[in-house]
């Protein structure tokens, strides 16, 4: 059973030094207040996983939290570049980053992996790239992530995507009830996936009402699938919450200048997540 | 406002209207009524949803946070704002909309965009210059690319034309075109036929059919063929008779800036 508890709490407990976290919500739902207070916490070293690394991540990366990257694209969507992201890649500040690297199909199909138990997925994907020539030959491991794989039905040369297990998943939702069923619905990603493949997993919603009401297309994650969850209005922004808020395309844009700057990010973090 | 999303018209010539736009406009036309387009961000979402807006009411946009059909009646910022999802016939989850309606080839045209194109249509959005490990220049990565790429029936390419933009080979393949050329795609096992146009700032290039090497096959009125060479890194081959592209009728140019909320009083 989920236990509700504070934003801090759920992070104090369900978050620590080293592990590998899954923050998701795909431009809808990015659970940023979670994120500022996985900053406050000062958590370092983490392997930090996600689609779209977005804002939260660039955010995360310049405040020194990241060891690991493993992503599928990172930009600003619509403005441009993640410029803390590209200054811990090109310049390794405030440390270096290691990145590991996929297309949003392979990452998809690798959460899919891990919610369903399995070692790997399969996919028509990546033949040809670059990315599998990187992960397979180019690091001098050897397809620690993407291999080939044979179909044994038809003996069609597919790919295969090693299955993502993170320590802890991170999601926002709309809505949980008070023994802690969470309810979300619009663009839903791939947050049930990463919370079903985590060892533990935190959900910040908009609301605790006393009993959900069914809606259409709306997806639950039943309250024992859920180890924390933390009421917190408001907790996408400046992505959003449909029915709620919308997205503040605004502070999007505003970002390019904030992130841009190593100075004028350190005072941004000073001023809207330390203080 | 300029619209970040879409194309900048902040130097509309003489004519009335900017290259981005023409190029808007351009891409556009490529796209039929009643296809089926899946829609990266930016210049190829200006572009199908100008469509929409004027010869292709029926243009079924798809885009990669799973809004299947939307609707939306200005261009969105991201490939999620709430206003995909709203006027969409269906909404489903990433792994479905890359499983069950990408990777089958149920999609008529993947609409990309690209940092560097190549001669053979591969391109790339990962990093330019020095290595993977410590690139000039790191890139957003793939997000979707690659399966669109690989799966759609064809591939249109919406970028502007430059002299860094378009190179002999690219720095990295995030996407693949046509790999080093005739039966790369086949020995790949990539079920879609590959970029059927690059449509650009001065023009538009379309794959030789022997070679499968992109020639210059139309322009816009006011281009030359030299000055599309000067903006080309490979040794651009040029169709015998290229086509001179119509401008932008005041249709197109209305519809576009409307979507954009660009009144351009200023």
């Amino acid at each position: 059973m989920a236990e509700i508890v504070s934003l801090s709490q759920a992070v104090r407990q369900a978050i620590h030094d080293g592990d590998a976290v899954a923050m998701e919500g795909f431009t809808h739902l990015i659970p940023f207040a979670a994120g500022h207070e996985v900053i406050r916490q000062r958590r370092r070293e983490l392997t930090l996983i996600r689609m779209t690394p977005d804002l939260i991540y660039d955010q995360l990366i310049g405040a020194g939290c990241a060891r690991k990257l493993v992503f599928s694209w990172g930009g600003n969507p619509g403005v441009g570049s993640l410029h803390r992201f590209r200054d811990a890649v090109q310049r390794g500040w405030p440390t270096p980053l290691e990145i590991e690297e996929h297309s949003h199909a392979g990452m998809a199909n690798r959460y899919v992996a891990g919610a369903s138990g399995l070692p790997f997925a399969v996919l028509r994907g990546y033949n040809g790239t670059d990315l599998y020539r990187q992960e397979t030959l180019g690091n001098g491991r050897g397809g620690t992530t993407i291999r080939p794989v044979t179909c044994p039905f038809t003996g069609e040369q597919l790919t295969a995507v090693a299955a993502i297990r993170p320590d802890v998943a991170v999601i926002h939702a709309q809505r949980a009830d008070r023994f802690g069923n969470v309810q979300f619905w619009g663009i839903t990603g791939v947050q049930k996936e990463a919370v079903l493949a985590s060892r533990r997993s935190v959900a910040t919603v908009e609301e605790i009402v006393d009993a959900l009401e069914p809606r259409p297309g709306a997806m639950v994650l039943p309250s024992w699938t859920v180890s924390y969850v933390a009421q917190v209005p408001g907790g996408a922004h400046p992505s959003y919450a449909l029915g709620y808020s919308a997205r503040d395309n605004g502070y999007y844009l505003a970002w390019d200048a904030i992130g841009r700057d190593r100075a004028a990010f350190t005072c941004w973090l000073e001023e809207n997540v330390y203080s | 406002m300029t619209s970040q999303a879409g194309t900048n018209h902040a130097d509309v010539s003489e004519l009335g209207y900017s290259a981005d736009e023409m190029m808007t406009v351009s891409a556009a036309r490529a796209l039929r009524d009643g296809m089926t387009c899946f829609v990266g961000i930016g210049l190829p979402s200006a572009a199908a949803n100008l469509a929409r807006a004027t010869h292709a009411p029926g243009l079924v946009l798809i885009y990669e946070s799973g809004a299947i059909g939307a609707k939306p009646n200005g261009l969105p910022l991201s490939i999620g704002d709430g206003i995909l999802a709203e006027t969409a016939d269906a909404v489903v989850s990433v792994p479905e909309i890359f499983n069950y309606w990408l990777q089958p080839g149920r999609i008529d045209v993947g609409f990309l965009s690209a940092a560097q194109v190549d001669k053979f249509g591969n391109i790339n959005t990962t990093v330019i210059g020095g290595d993977y490990r410590n690139p000039a220049v790191r890139l957003p990565g793939a997000g979707g690319a690659p399966e669109i790429a690989a799966s759609c029936r064809e591939v249109i390419v919406v970028v502007r034309q430059t002299i860094r933009s378009f190179v002999e080979r690219v720095d990295f393949v995030t996407s693949v075109g046509y790999g080093s050329g005739p039966g790369d795609r086949e020995r790949l096992g990539l079920t879609g036929s590959g970029p059927k146009k690059i449509i650009t700032d001065l023009g538009v290039l379309e794959p030789d059919p022997a070679t499968l090497e992109f020639t210059l096959t139309g322009m816009y009125p006011g281009v030359s063929v030299p000055a599309v060479r000067e903006r080309t890194g490979w040794d651009l081959a040029v169709a015998a008779e290229p086509e001179l592209i119509a401008t932008p009728s005041t249709a197109e140019l209305d519809a576009l800036r409307r979507l954009e909320g660009s009144d351009h009083d200023d």
